[in-house]
Order: C-alpha cells, then structure tokens, then sequence
C-alpha cells in the first residue's frame, strides 16, 4: 500500500509531540500520586500540593521568585522598549554593534554569564565596602540583562511591522513628540510590551544558572530550592512544586501569545524570541 | 536607549571584563584572589593540552563532542516536524505554539523529568520488563542520557529557525521540480534544502552556542560521572575555590566559540560569493 510523505510526515508530526510533551506531563502525573514513592502509582491525590504549600522554604521561595520576576519584568519593559525604539533609528555603525550586544546576553554560554557576575559583584561589592553583595539585588541586576534583551526583540519586532503612518499623521496635525509617543506609540505598542514583559517573567521565574551563582546564602529561588532537593532524588512534593511552576509559565507563555496575536500580525507568534 | 546600553555595559561587558583580568591572577590564601598578571593559569591548560595526561583537553573534545552531536540531533529530529507544520499543517499557529510552550518552561524541571522517564523502575519499562520485552537497562548516569536530555531540551531552538525558513518555501518550485522529473528526494536536495539552509544555520547556532557551557543536564542526567566544560567552570567556582582558573577556562570557551563563529562566518560569506 502506498503511504503518501504527507501522512508519514503527519505521524511522525504526533511522535514529535509526544516527545515533547511525555515528559513534562510524567512529572505533573506523578505530582498526583497518592503514595510516597516517586515512580509506583498508589492513587490519585493532592495532598503533595499540600504538602508543598505548606512548606516553608517552598512558600518562601516561590514568593521571592514572583518579586525577582516581577521586578525584572518591570525593569526589563521600561529599558527594553527604549531599546526597541531607539534601534532602528541609529545610524548603522552605531546599532550594529549595540544589536550584536543585545544578541550576545541571549545566546551567551549563560554559565560563563553567571560566573562574570559572581566575580563582578563579589569583587567590585567588596571594593565598594558592602559586606555580603550578593543577595536578591544581584539576582534581579542580573537577570534584566537578558530579560532587556527579550523585550527589545519582542517590542522591536511589532514597533517595525507597524509603519510609522500614524506618527506622521500625529505630527502633522500638531502634536509634539512627547505627546505623540504618549498617545499614538505606547497605546500601540503597548500589547508588545505587555507580551515581552510577561516572557520576562517568565524567563527569570525559570532562570537557575544565573541565580544559583549570583545569590547569597540567604536568597533561595524556587529553581534553587527544586535544585537542592534533587540531589536526594525526585520527590512527590517536588513534583507537585514543578507542577505549579509549569501551569505558572504556562498561563504567563499562553496569555503572552495572544495578546500578540490579537494586536498584530501573526507572525509575531513566530518571533518570539530564544534561549 | 543609554539606560539600556548603560545597564549591558555596566552587568555585561564589564562582568566578562573581570573574568578576563581574574584569569590573570592567582589565589591568594582562601579564596581570595590575587590580581598579579600572569599567564600561569592558561599555561597550566597549554601543558594539559599538550601533555600526556589532558585532562582538561580531554573534557573540552567531549564538550565539543556534545555541541555537535546535540546540534545534528536536534536537527534530525526537529526538520521533519517543522517541515510538516511548514507545509502541510492546518493549524500552523497552533501547532508552532506547541513546540514555543516547552521552550519557555523550566529548563530545569524539563531536565529533571527524564530522571523519572530513564529510570528502570519506570511504569513503562518495568512492564515492559515483565512482559520479557526490554531487559533492565541502565540509561540514566551515562553519557546516552546526558545526550537525550540535551536532545530534548534544545528541540525547539532548533525547530522555530528551521519552521521560520520553510514556511517562507514556494511549495510549487519542488512541485514544478518533480513535474519534471525530479525524483522526491532530489527536489529536495536541490531546492527545499536549500532554501532552508538559513535556518538549519541559525538553528544550529542556536543550539550549539549555549551547548559549549552546558550545565544543567550533565549533572542531572549524568549523575556527575560525566564531565563538561561547564560543569568544570562551575566547579572551580563552587568546589576549589579557584576562581582565576575557572575564569581562564571560561575564557577559553569564550575564545574558541569566537573563533569557531569567525571561520563560520568566513565560510559562509565564501560559499554565498559562489553561489
């Protein structure tokens, strides 16, 4: 019988899925089983959401995880649409190697990033007389460096498909350029930003390498805390921990691709960026 | 813009300036550095390189090793699934989202679910065990796991270039292609891979750039038993306390990405001169 590519393709299409989706749904499966151990199902139950709400070091984690997050997303809007705006109007001695920048933080070996800002903040804090440097502050200084970036690239992408006809149309019936900025280019722009802030979110939200070397003693994020727990092996809490972190990034990744879809073309969907 | 560029120069490039001064210097004491401008500590890594014991050397071809394996892999895997949604799919949007979700959830917790996947007493294999099928294997702490891992986790970054080239394909040149003979697979040779050569390019870099500092995954999945460059910066930083060191090989990596980019680049503009 003859198998046409298009449906070979299509099969291999569901196993590709399956492939990319089995494993995280083992770990939100096993977050429900009843029993103690990890890997023998004894029966549905919830009670490691409990358990894990109901542990300090989770709750106070996952809390200062949300506030890094929320931080960087903030900081990481205002200097990365700056970015985005600016770009595209230097001249190209001057954007090129400032757009290769913005492209480094992302594609970087994120370990050699996150050793440079340990030595960074250990050696310069100390010169500055801080006793202990590293801390939260250090973890959301060094996360909006790559988040800046994320924002740039969604913000960019949108503030370029959209022409500048309005702008025009704005100066020419009068308006400055701090009113048209306020009036016609930030309402417009603002679900891009909206959606660049929510991956930045979610991007430190997720981050482990770049915390887990720039924090002090006392400042334990959620990837942290995930992370030290593994070393005696997977936990039904632990699960039950990944499984509200992933419908936490899943909600932030769903909401952040509609509102970009909704506002603009869809290829924005395409573009949104990497690593 | 200037508080953008203030903030990379500032938490960016300066940071990987003091990586690159710290490689100089020597430890002093406990941990303390030592800023005496010697190139003691990249000798010790020319002598390993050209000695007989290499460990360092050795540890750099598996990391390259693991780059370049990781990268055909995610390309092999990932072509034919970003091929169908580029040609055939129905729901594109839909689909390119799905491959978009895993990307931005946690690395961390897609890494440590492969330990609940690979391990023996898993549901699947321990029936499969008893049904005489599948002998106990021991995946999980090799190599091969620490392969599957990279191979999972790297998928998407590979997949959105690759999707991103193919969707702009005019579908009727193959199809003219092979209404004039050309078998299938030589239309496609001729004409489809081509025009996804830039994304199977910029899915590579993708994929293989932040491959050389990989961290996470050798430690979950290989149980510490294999050894990659960024597990070996990492451990000057985090077990001996050598800070110089770990910063020479993190420049090290920095240097032969550099130029491993350059001659790609060099390649690349020759071979489009040609064509």
């Amino acid at each position: 019988m003859f198998v046409s590519g298009r449906r070979l393709l299509g099969g291999y299409a569901v196993l590709a899925y399956v492939f990319l989706y089995a494993p995280i749904a083992v770990v939100v499966v096993f977050a429900f089983n009843g029993g103690r151990d990890t890997l023998y199902w004894q029966g549905f139950s919830t009670k490691w959401f409990h358990v894990a709400l109901g542990t300090p070091e989770i709750t106070s984690a996952l809390r200062l995880s949300i506030l890094i997050a929320l931080g960087n997303a903030v900081v990481a809007c205002v200097l990365g649409t700056m970015l985005a705006l600016a770009l595209p109007r230097m001249r190209p001695w001057c954007r090129t190697p400032i757009d290769a920048l913005a492209y480094m933080t992302l594609v970087t070996p994120e370990i050699v990033f996150a050793i440079a800002a340990l030595v960074f903040f250990v050696q310069g804090g100390t010169r500055l007389g801080l006793e202990n440097p590293l801390g939260w502050q250090t973890i959301l200084i060094a996360h909006v460096v790559f988040n800046t970036s994320v924002v740039a690239l969604v913000v960019r992408a949108r503030f370029v498909s959209m022409g500048q006809q309005l702008e025009e149309a704005s100066f020419d019936l009068g308006a400055g350029p701090l009113s048209t900025f306020r009036q016609v280019t930030l309402p417009r722009l603002a679900p891009a930003i909206l959606a660049g802030g929510l991956l930045a979110f979610t991007f430190s939200f997720d981050d482990f390498i770049t915390s887990f070397f720039v924090t002090g003693t006392q400042s334990e994020t959620l990837p942290i805390y995930i992370w030290g727990q593994l070393r005696f092996g997977v936990t039904p809490a632990i699960n039950a921990t990944a499984a509200m972190m992933l419908a936490f990034t899943l909600v932030m990744v769903v909401v952040a691709y509609l509102v970009l879809r909704r506002s603009g073309s869809e290829r924005d969907g395409a573009t949104l960026p990497g690593v | 813009m200037l508080p953008a560029v203030a903030w990379y120069a500032l938490f960016f490039l300066v940071p990987l300036a003091f990586i690159a001064v710290t490689s100089l210097g020597e430890v002093s004491g406990y941990s303390d550095i030592a800023y005496t401008w010697t190139l003691d500590n990249y000798r010790y890594l020319w002598d390993d390189f050209v000695g007989d014991l290499h460990l360092y050397r050795d540890i750099f071809l598996e990391t390259l090793k693991l780059s370049v394996v990781g990268t055909l892999s995610t390309l092999v895997i990932g072509f034919p699934l970003a091929y169908y949604i580029a040609r055939y799919a129905k729901h594109k949007t839909l689909l390119l989202l799905l491959v978009i979700v895993p990307f931005w959830t946690s690395f961390l917790i897609r890494a440590y679910a492969w330990l609940i996947v690979l391990d023996p007493e898993f549901p699947v294999f321990r029936a499969l065990g008893l049904t005489g099928f599948m002998e106990r294997h021991e995946i999980l702490f090799t190599p091969n796991a620490v392969y599957i891992g990279v191979a999972y986790n790297y998928l998407p970054l590979m997949v959105l270039p690759l999707y991103a080239a193919l969707e702009r394909i005019d579908w009727s040149l193959v199809d003219a292609a092979q209404d004039l003979g050309d078998p299938p697979w030589r239309a496609f040779r001729r004409i489809t891979f081509p025009l996804a050569l830039p994304g199977v390019l910029a899915g590579s870099l993708l994929v293989f750039i932040p491959l050389t500092g990989e961290y996470i995954i050798p430690v979950i999945l290989g149980g510490n038993k294999t050894f990659y460059a960024g597990n070996l910066i990492a451990q000057q930083f985090l077990e001996s306390e050598d800070w110089p060191l770990g910063s020479a090989i993190a420049m090290v990596v920095i240097g032969a990405l550099t130029i491993a980019l350059v001659v790609y680049a060099r390649a690349l503009g020759r071979q489009e001169q040609h064509s």
